[in-house]
């Protein structure tokens, strides 16, 4: 691990926060796939040092890197894991666009809108007090 | 212990629930009869108790048992004893008799055979669950039944569902009564952990003694004390008349309101001993008695005097089980069937009143009693009866309540208090049970000119008035021959308590207890002479606020209140909603971290200098996506991002993970593209609930719980241990015949992941096509024009906004 890639993982995930929490949908969806990237890199990160690339030969040695000491392979667990994830950000990155999509076919808005219900409840318990303290 | 016919019981109680259940088919094509049909289940029950009951009455209990749910040791047990046999005459006797006065009850019936056919299913269904409740031997069995009465008592009393007075009337009596049982079933549970056992047969011999058992026995009192409608829950028994009459009769004045009481008589011999229990129960239950007795002299309504006699006659049976000791027992058991007996026979002479003459308005009714002999000579027993006149069954159970606390073995004050109270309850039974008479049968010459019923209604028919007329009888009957009865009382209050046996008579001789009957009686008679000023007096003291102003208070509260938390938790902007969420993520595993040790220090800077320029790089773009506006030139920078990470990817020895982060990321600029083409080049600057400064504070939080969960993860592989990949290493070409380990694992290793993964995939991949298709549909719709409805609000529908958008997209080209 080094302070690089530790920085490189934290940035990543700030960036992905302040932009999940805007209000156009596109920003969403760009946040959600900065922070899978965040999250792909810190699993590479908690594998260890960079190495060999894990491709074995026949009769040829198996130590991890870390783990015998000097250079040997990466671990390819971490990995495996990523490569699963960074498909599957792929498939929600474009579930969630074609969802912005549609947004703006039908409502031509690209926008999260705020729960027109729960204000109602909220505004409802506001006025019930003005009218609680009224009697 | 009996073993033979160990099932009966539970089959018993099953028949109801199937009859039940098939009642509303039957009630298609019988009608009314249907009732008939219900009655078997209670009749039968009832013929089999009084077939057993030579064996139980000799104590020999009936115990039957199922498994329920063995691997935690609970079982549907039931038990039959003498005083279920007592409780088994009133929910099943008297139960079949209302089923038959039902049909007649129903005669003139305003509703659908549909609407009898759910009647009689919910009463039957009842029926079935208050057996279940008298024969539970199990402490949480007892508390389900004890819930299904309070759900078909919720049923029952809301049955003209159209009518808003009968649903609140429903909502409140449930709510009372099931918030009392919640409280209750925290009792239970605190004696059964203390006991070791929810066999109630089994804790009562052998009672825990512990002082959180102590607390559990007092928070039953909470259930049987909203059950049973005792001061101050005892609201919801006047507002339960809403429901037609079998049901006042039955649920709420001979059974359900009574299961209060059955659970006192059941736990009081052996918890009135528990600091605080006696005080309790014997204050709630006088206070009671002399309120009830109060608010019925001020009814009206017939069925609203009843049950406020009700409730006072249930204080009055709180005041003799409450004690737990022998005599007040027996007593009780007395009271306890003469109230089933007389109570349920005015209230079926009560309905009969309103069923011929269309009102139960005391101040209308007239005449009531020349025009039905029969009725009202039924309905005077039961009311003398009830006032504790003799030779009646209710004298002998006033008798003995008196006998009770002349010589009860309880610390100085109580037996005078216990006295007087009971006498002055008395009393004011005595001058309700008058009212009563009075206002249903007698010729009254009005003073104010009210339209006046009854005189001429029609008489019922004999079907419609036996089933009061038998219950009179009995009360007479018993009276008379006090012996007939000995034998089940005293094996019910044996059953209890372990009482020496007392023999029932109605004359003892001139005692201290008969002269208080006549005390009572001279007293009473004083309080009728003096009504209309007494009733004055209460008019004007009545005004204050009571249970039911705090009742409707509460519920407004709950209501504000659960208004205003809904109102902060649930703000509905998806912002504030995950910045909770990721704050919560972020603090309380920090309070983890913050528990380490120390942070292990990075171990290098970087691993060489391209590593560190690509990583200065990516930051580079990630912070300048904060501050783009532009869609496009965010895309751009997002996949800079991707493909930056992809040289890491490299650089760290995970060549596959580069191609695939490469192909993909290209893949994800190209859908991104595509999209954008459609909206507006600018990202919307409309304000935003969550501020600013929240947005940048919850990233920055986010960003450093990363970066110090990086160190510690990354630092934290400790050195001597192998790493399990080592196994898939050495392993790989052996069993996998593969070269590329990442590969091995992802295909053969782990291949059920891979296999999700692509499901997942492909269920995104439908979802996709879902919506594009759909919106294109919808688009050509729009395009045709006929659907104008479908127009946004700003007066623009989907067309012009295609229009709209080719303008958009030019203008970006040209930027």
């Amino acid at each position: 691990m080094t302070l690089a890639l530790a920085a490189v993982v934290a940035v990543l995930f700030a960036v992905g926060t302040y932009l999940l929490l805007q209000r156009t949908l596109t920003r969403v969806v760009l946040g959600l796939a900065i922070m899978g990237h965040g999250a792909n890199l810190l699993l590479q990160l908690a594998g260890g040092r960079a190495g060999q690339p894990p491709v074995v030969e026949e009769g040829g040695g198996t130590a991890i890197v870390g783990s015998a000491g000097g250079a040997g392979f990466v671990d390819p667990l971490p990995q495996a894991l990523a490569l699963t994830a960074i498909v599957i950000s792929f498939g929600m990155t474009a579930y969630l666009l074609a969802m912005a999509y549609r947004s703006w076919v039908m409502h031509r808005s690209d926008e999260v809108e705020d729960d027109v219900e729960d204000r109602r409840i909220a505004r409802k318990a506001t006025t019930a007090d003005a009218a609680g303290d009224g009697r | 212990m009996e073993s033979k016919g160990y099932w009966v019981p539970i089959a018993l109680v099953a028949l109801h629930f199937v009859i039940a259940a098939i009642a509303p088919l039957g009630a298609r094509s019988l009608g009314r009869r249907i009732f008939y049909v219900c009655a078997v289940a209670p009749a039968a029950t009832a013929i089999w108790a009084a077939a057993a009951s030579p064996g139980i009455l000799e104590g020999r209990p009936v115990d039957a048992s199922l498994g329920w749910l063995p691997a935690i040791g609970l079982e549907i047990s039931l038990r039959v004893d003498a005083f279920a046999l007592v409780m088994i005459a009133l929910v099943s006797g008297i139960g079949t008799l209302i089923f038959v006065y039902s049909v007649s009850y129903f005669g003139h019936h305003a509703g659908t055979d549909r609407d009898l056919g759910r009647f009689a299913s919910r009463l039957t269904a009842f029926a079935g669950a208050m057996l279940g409740l008298v024969l539970a031997d199990n402490l949480l069995v007892l508390y389900v039944f004890w819930e299904l009465t309070s759900i078909t008592s919720y049923l029952l009393i809301g049955y003209e569902d159209e009518k808003g007075s009968a649903r609140a009337a429903a909502l409140q009596a449930l709510l009372i009564t099931a918030s009392g049982g919640l409280v209750m079933l925290a009792g239970f549970v605190l004696i059964g952990e203390a006991a070791g056992t929810y066999e109630i047969s089994a804790l009562l011999a052998n009672p825990p003694v512990t002082g959180l058992a102590a607390v559990g026995a007092l928070l039953t009192l909470a259930g049987a004390f909203t059950k049973s409608a005792q001061v101050p829950f005892h609201i919801w028994l006047p507002g339960a008349m809403a429901a037609p009459t079998p049901v006042s009769a039955y649920l709420h004045s001979a059974t359900m309101v009574k299961a209060g009481i059955y659970l006192i008589a059941r736990f009081a011999p052996v918890f009135a001993v528990v600091a605080g229990w006696r005080p309790l129960v014997l204050g709630v239950g006088l206070a009671t008695m002399l309120w009830g007795g109060l608010r019925a002299l001020r009814q009206h309504d017939l069925k609203l005097l009843l049950a406020y006699g009700t409730v006072s006659q249930l204080g009055f049976m709180m005041t003799l089980f409450g004690a737990g000791l022998g005599e007040a027992t027996h007593a009780a058991v007395v009271l306890l069937l003469a109230h089933a007996m007389f109570k349920a026979a005015l209230f079926m002479v009560a309905g009969v009143v309103d069923h011929q003459t269309h009102t139960r308005d005391i101040r209308r009714l007239s005449g009531v009693g020349r025009r039905m002999p029969a009725l009202a000579v039924v309905g005077t027993i039961a009311a003398m009866s009830m006032a504790g006149l003799p030779p009646l069954f209710g004298f002998i159970a006033k008798e003995g309540a008196y006998e009770t606390y002349l010589h009860a073995d309880l610390a100085a004050p109580w037996p005078t208090v216990m006295l007087i109270g009971l006498v002055a309850g008395s009393v004011l039974t005595f001058a309700y049970s008058y009212r009563f008479v009075w206002g249903a049968f007698a010729d009254k010459p009005m003073a104010r000119q009210r339209k006046q019923v009854g005189a001429s209604s029609p008489a019922p028919t004999w079907a419609f008035l036996a089933p009061p007329a038998l219950l009179a009888a009995l009360t007479v009957a018993t009276g008379i021959v006090p012996a007939s009865v000995d034998h089940l009382v005293n094996a019910a209050a044996q059953a209890l308590a372990g009482v020496e046996e007392i023999h029932l008579a109605l004359w003892h001789g001139f005692t201290l207890a008969l002269l208080l009957s006549m005390v009572t009686v001279g007293l009473g008679v004083g309080l009728v002479w003096v009504r209309e000023p007494f009733s004055a007096l209460q008019e004007r003291w009545g005004g204050w606020p009571g249970s039911q102003a705090a009742y409707e208070w509460s519920l407004r509260a709950l209501n504000v209140v659960s208004d205003r938390v809904t109102g902060v938790v649930q703000s509905g902007s998806l912002p504030v909603y995950l910045a909770v969420i990721l704050l919560t993520a972020v603090l309380l595993p920090s309070s983890a971290l913050l528990a380490l040790p120390r942070v292990p220090g990075p171990s290098a800077l970087a691993e060489n200098g391209a590593q560190l320029l690509v990583a200065a790089g990516i930051i580079v773009a990630a912070v300048s996506l904060i501050f783009s506006q532009r869609r496009f030139i965010s895309v751009f920078l997002m996949g800079s991002v991707g493909y930056g990470v992809a040289v890491l990817f490299v650089l760290q020895g995970a060549p596959d993970l580069a191609l695939t982060q490469f192909l993909i990321e290209t893949l994800s600029v190209v859908v991104f593209v595509l999209v954008l083409r459609f909206l507006p080049p600018r990202f919307s600057r409309r304000p935003w609930r969550l501020g600013q400064a929240m947005r940048v504070l919850t990233a920055g939080a986010v960003g450093a719980f990363v970066f110090f969960m990086a160190l510690i993860a990354g630092g934290s592989r400790p050195d001597s241990a192998t790493p399990v990949a080592e196994e898939f290493l050495a392993r790989s070409i052996e069993e996998a015949g593969g070269h590329n380990v990442v590969n091995v694992i992802l295909v053969d290793f782990r291949g059920y992941d891979t296999l999700g993964e692509i499901t997942v995939l492909v269920i995104a991949a439908l979802g996709v096509a879902a919506l594009v298709v759909a919106s294109a549909r919808r688009d050509g719709v729009a395009d045709t024009g006929d659907r104008p409805d479908e127009d946004r609000v700003d007066g623009t529908g989907p067309a012009d906004a295609r229009q709209e958008l080719g303008a958009q997209v030019g203008a970006e080209v040209e930027h």
